[in-house]
């Protein structure tokens, strides 16, 4: 009250003449969005939360550009390729045994001397390997230290075989690798990537049906709400985590098929939340006056009330971003989750668990879903000061 | 200090008292250079429209502003000689409730649903007196008997929503009064209320401070209390003082022009004529609006609130029927069922045929000629939406066909018919005051060419200038329109200025209908002439007659 008092007083409280500030008004952002946004700047937390978020989600994006086992440019014979876009055959880069028609192995020296032979370049990622790249030069079995932590006798027998001058020389794994061989950097990074675009597209998802089903049931009401809650305390009740295991042993587990297991249970968390926002949303003066006009039930639940229950979901929206995170990694971790050999954080966590003797698979793991899940609790409580009518800072 | 000083200094001096608000990066002055103060025993009303910072000088006197958004660039409050200004919390807590105390406006939501009447009194006599037990219940009882709750004993255990709003504005002035203090501020605590109420309240009031020798500081807009209850008043405009003194000086001789022009708003009575041989355009036969009352395991209907209970009513082409009752008496509900917006029984006429079973896409038609306005300017406009996609709602619901052009056209010329300018459809309902909201909400019935409105309250939530604008343009619009309006209100100043017809309604049924005319000046029945009197005079009624 005390606040739009003070507003009031400077706004004109004539009926007629109003400032021609007039075209292009609605296209820009409204000030009830400034204000918001002003508020989500004032916790500071969550707004470098959010800049250190979304540079890593887009630096991870592409990944294939960061940590590849394909350079993305080779200048060869006077042409220019593209590896790491356009699949190529040995036979193009002068390749002539019975292996010429296979793919090449880029990381291989002999195929890299042929390149340099006729003074071609590559120019490389900074991490020469993919998620799936075994390192054919591990000094000690895998899962093998990160390269800056070797000693010169662990790696004695490398640098002989390859003829270089000691530890330092070597292809770095900046975080080891895993007991598979496999780069842990570079399947952190893709681990990432993976990890947050389902838990971005979970989230999408089952908000649109949570919105959905909760709309229906708050506006309509009376039997359709009684019916839809008693359904929902029922598949609430469901023990889900058993279930999912069940399910994902029975169909192959891959993006899409996790996706639609996870869904089955996600949805319903944004139902309770909506149906209340348009219980109490449709007997607002403006509804009434919709209704009254002869809009029709859908028109004003889009239009007019959709947009109050949006605050709420907004709201709530990193939350359940980072909790689908967490689900995933958690089937991960116990081996129900992506197939085989994709990168998954889970799955770097059970490694870490499996071979204690190797502590940077456990802390990588962990350092990363501590950041990744820090960060969209802090993006959350920002956009809850955001929307939050009453906040005033300092 | 000698005893005649403390007799005759000022109980509350306030001094070019300041209060900024910061939003953001910017601060609102809203409250400039006040100076004012108060004697024991005596009332002083502060009066002006809603942003004027009444409000928020008398929270200012509690220190009750939301610091540190607010702060105070300058100005003194001095209370019993010391300046509360930079008193600490801990020290200002055993002014307020004992020394100071407050009553708000909205008794709804000013008492806690979760404890009862005994525990909310209970607490401010332990905190301030230390009294428990039976010394405490003994004290409660003598303060419900005070403020007039009858059969107090049996009240001890009611939760607030077993009160009426009458009784919970009484019990809130009970907790005020608990420890008998030197000032009382009052913030509206009669607006949310019935005007037979609020009638009883200002009574209720009046005695108490008689007898307890308390200070009074009452914050309103309605200039009829002022007259009735203060000494003296000091007028508040854009957070200045334009004109303090004597309640007869000001009243007789204002000298500052606004001053002038707020005693001026009476919205003047020219009531359309009675047309008693134009056609019915809206009539009810029997109209029931009933609520089943379930109860038990199988949610059996054990009785119904009958909300509407069996009104006839017949509004012809033209003139304005006014419903006039207490909150509660179905007004509002005998609006929206005529409408088609809540399901009813009985017959609904409109321009001779029935509309009362009319599926969705049958009563389409009937829409774009009827419609309605709500009472409250911040709710009933959609604050995501501009003001040209509000008005526009209903063309593109009946009117299909229009092009843009024709249909931003149409747009203008009903912002234009209610007194706006056409750049008024790009901006935000927000950006605009209450009156100019009721304007907004007025334009998006109207864009439709209705022939008939129902106007629910349209102008209880504006403040007295703008009341009499409105009632001006609704006037207006009827005349040039020849528009059929119901006029539901409790405001019968209001209502005096507009219906040609009138009903007085209560429980849900008709106590009495006639030409308004007629009416104002012969009331028949007694719950009439208690809700005319209380609305007038500001005379409460005999026990009995109207709800309490």
């Amino acid at each position: 009250m005390d606040q739009r008092t003070a507003v009031e007083v400077s706004a004109p409280t004539g009926p007629l003449p109003l400032a021609a500030q007039t075209s292009g008004r609605r296209f820009t952002v409204s000030p009830m969005n400034r204000r918001r946004w002003e508020n989500f700047k004032a916790n500071r937390r969550g707004y470098w939360a959010l800049w250190i978020f979304l540079s890593l989600f887009v630096i991870t994006l592409f990944a294939e550009a960061i940590a590849n086992d394909k350079p993305f440019l080779i200048t060869y014979d006077g042409r220019l390729f593209f590896p790491s876009l356009v699949n190529y055959t040995q036979a193009d880069f002068g390749v002539t045994d019975e292996l010429a028609q296979s793919a090449p192995d880029y990381r291989d020296p002999y195929l890299q001397q042929l390149i340099a032979e006729k003074h071609g370049t590559v120019f490389w990622p900074p991490i020469h390997y993919s998620y799936d790249t075994h390192n054919l030069d591990l000094p000690t079995p895998a899962p093998s230290k990160p390269t800056w932590m070797l000693t010169e006798a662990e790696c004695h027998e490398v640098v002989e075989r390859k003829g270089l001058g000691g530890c330092r020389d070597l292809e770095y794994n900046w975080l080891g690798t895993d007991d598979q061989g496999f780069d842990v950097l570079a399947r952190i990074i893709y681990g990432f990537r993976i990890s947050v675009l389902f838990g971005l597209t979970l989230t999408i998802v089952s908000s649109v049906i949570g919105v959905a089903a909760g709309a229906v049931q708050g506006y309509f009401g009376g039997w359709t709400d009684l019916l839809f809650q008693r359904f929902i305390e029922i598949w609430t009740s469901l023990p889900e985590l058993y279930l999912l295991l069940i399910i994902s042993s029975v169909l192959v587990p891959g993006f899409f098929v996790l996706l639609g297991i996870l869904l089955l249970f996600s949805w319903v968390r944004l139902v309770a939340l909506v149906r209340a926002e348009f219980l109490r949303g449709r007997n607002f003066e403006y509804i009434q006056a919709a209704r009254a006009l002869g809009v029709s039930n859908w028109v004003i639940m889009f239009r007019h009330l959709l947009p109050n229950a949006m605050v709420a979901t907004l709201t709530f929206l990193p939350f359940i971003t980072s909790a689908s995170v967490m689900t995933l990694t958690a089937l991960d971790f116990l081996g129900f989750g992506l197939p085989p050999g994709s990168a998954s954080l889970g799955e770097l966590l059970k490694q870490g668990k499996d071979n204690i003797q190797a502590p940077w698979l456990g802390i990588t793991a962990f350092l990363t879903l501590a950041i990744m899940l820090s960060l969209l609790i802090f993006i959350g409580e920002a956009v809850r000061d955001a929307f939050d009518p009453r906040k005033t800072f300092r | 200090m000698t005893a005649v000083d403390a007799t005759t200094a000022p109980l509350l001096e306030v001094k070019d008292l300041s209060i900024a608000f910061r939003q953001g990066d910017h601060e609102t002055l809203a409250v400039d250079r006040v100076s004012f103060d108060i004697r024991r025993g005596e009332t002083l009303a502060l009066v002006g429209e809603s942003g004027s910072g009444k409000s928020a000088t008398a929270l200012a006197v509690m220190k009750l502003l939301p610091y540190p958004a607010a702060r105070h660039p300058g100005g003194s409050i001095r209370f019993k000689g010391r300046d509360l200004l930079p008193l600490g919390e801990r020290e200002m807590r055993r002014v307020r409730g004992a020394d100071i105390t407050i009553i708000f406006q909205e008794p709804m939501t000013s008492l806690n649903p979760l404890h009862t009447i005994e525990k909310q009194i209970g607490e401010i006599l332990l905190l301030h007196a230390g009294l428990t037990g039976a010394a405490a219940r003994k004290r409660i009882l003598e303060l419900l008997t005070d403020v007039g709750i009858p059969e107090p004993a049996t009240r001890l255990a009611s939760y607030p929503h077993q009160l009426s709003g009458g009784q919970r504005q009484r019990v809130m002035i009970a907790m005020a009064l608990a420890n008998e203090p030197d000032l009382l501020i009052a913030d509206e605590p009669t607006t949310a209320l019935d005007v037979t109420v609020q009638a009883q309240i200002l009574k209720l009031l009046k005695e108490l401070q008689a007898r307890l020798g308390m200070a009074m500081l009452f914050i309103t807009h309605d200039l009829g209390i002022v007259r009735r209850l203060a000494e003296r008043v000091c007028v508040m405009k854009e957070g200045k003082i334009v004109e303090q003194g004597l309640v007869e000086r000001v009243f007789k001789t204002a000298e500052h022009p606004y001053t002038r022009s707020l005693i001026d708003a009476q919205p003047h009575p020219d009531p359309a004529p009675l047309q008693a041989e134009a056609p019915v355009v809206v009539e009810t036969e029997d109209l029931k609006v009933w609520f089943p009352v379930k109860r038990g395991l199988l949610r059996r209907v054990v009785g119904h609130i009958k909300a509407v209970d069996g009104v006839s009513i017949a509004v012809r082409q033209g003139e304005t029927l006014g419903i006039v009752g207490e909150s509660g008496s179905g007004k509002t509900t005998l609006g929206l069922a005529i409408l088609r917006l809540i399901s009813s029984q009985g017959r609904i006429g409109f321009l001779g045929r029935g509309i009362a079973g009319l599926k969705f896409k049958q009563m389409l038609p009937f829409r774009r000629d009827m419609q309605i306005v709500f009472q409250d300017p911040y709710g009933s406009l959609s604050p995501r939406m501009s003001v040209s996609d509000i008005v526009e709602e209903g063309l593109w619901v009946h009117h299909k066909q229009l092009s843009p052009a024709e249909r931003e056209a149409r747009v203008v010329r009903a912002l234009a018919d209610v007194g706006l300018a056409a750049e008024a459809r790009f901006r935000y309902p927000h950006e605009f005051s209450g009156g100019q909201r009721q304007r907004i909400a007025l334009a998006r019935a109207l864009v439709l060419e209705p022939s008939f409105l129902v106007l629910d309250e349209p102008t209880s939530a504006l403040d007295m200038l703008i009341q009499s604008q409105m009632v001006d343009l609704l006037r207006a619009l009827q005349k040039r329109r020849d528009l059929t309006y119901l006029f539901i209100s409790h405001d019968l100043r209001v209502v005096a200025a507009l219906a040609s017809r009138l009903v007085v309604m209560r429980h849900g049924r008709v106590v009495e209908e006639g030409p308004a005319a007629d009416l104002f000046a012969r009331p028949q029945s007694d719950y009439t002439r208690a809700l005319f009197a209380a609305a007038f005079n500001l005379d409460a009624a005999p026990v009995g007659i109207v709800a309490d």
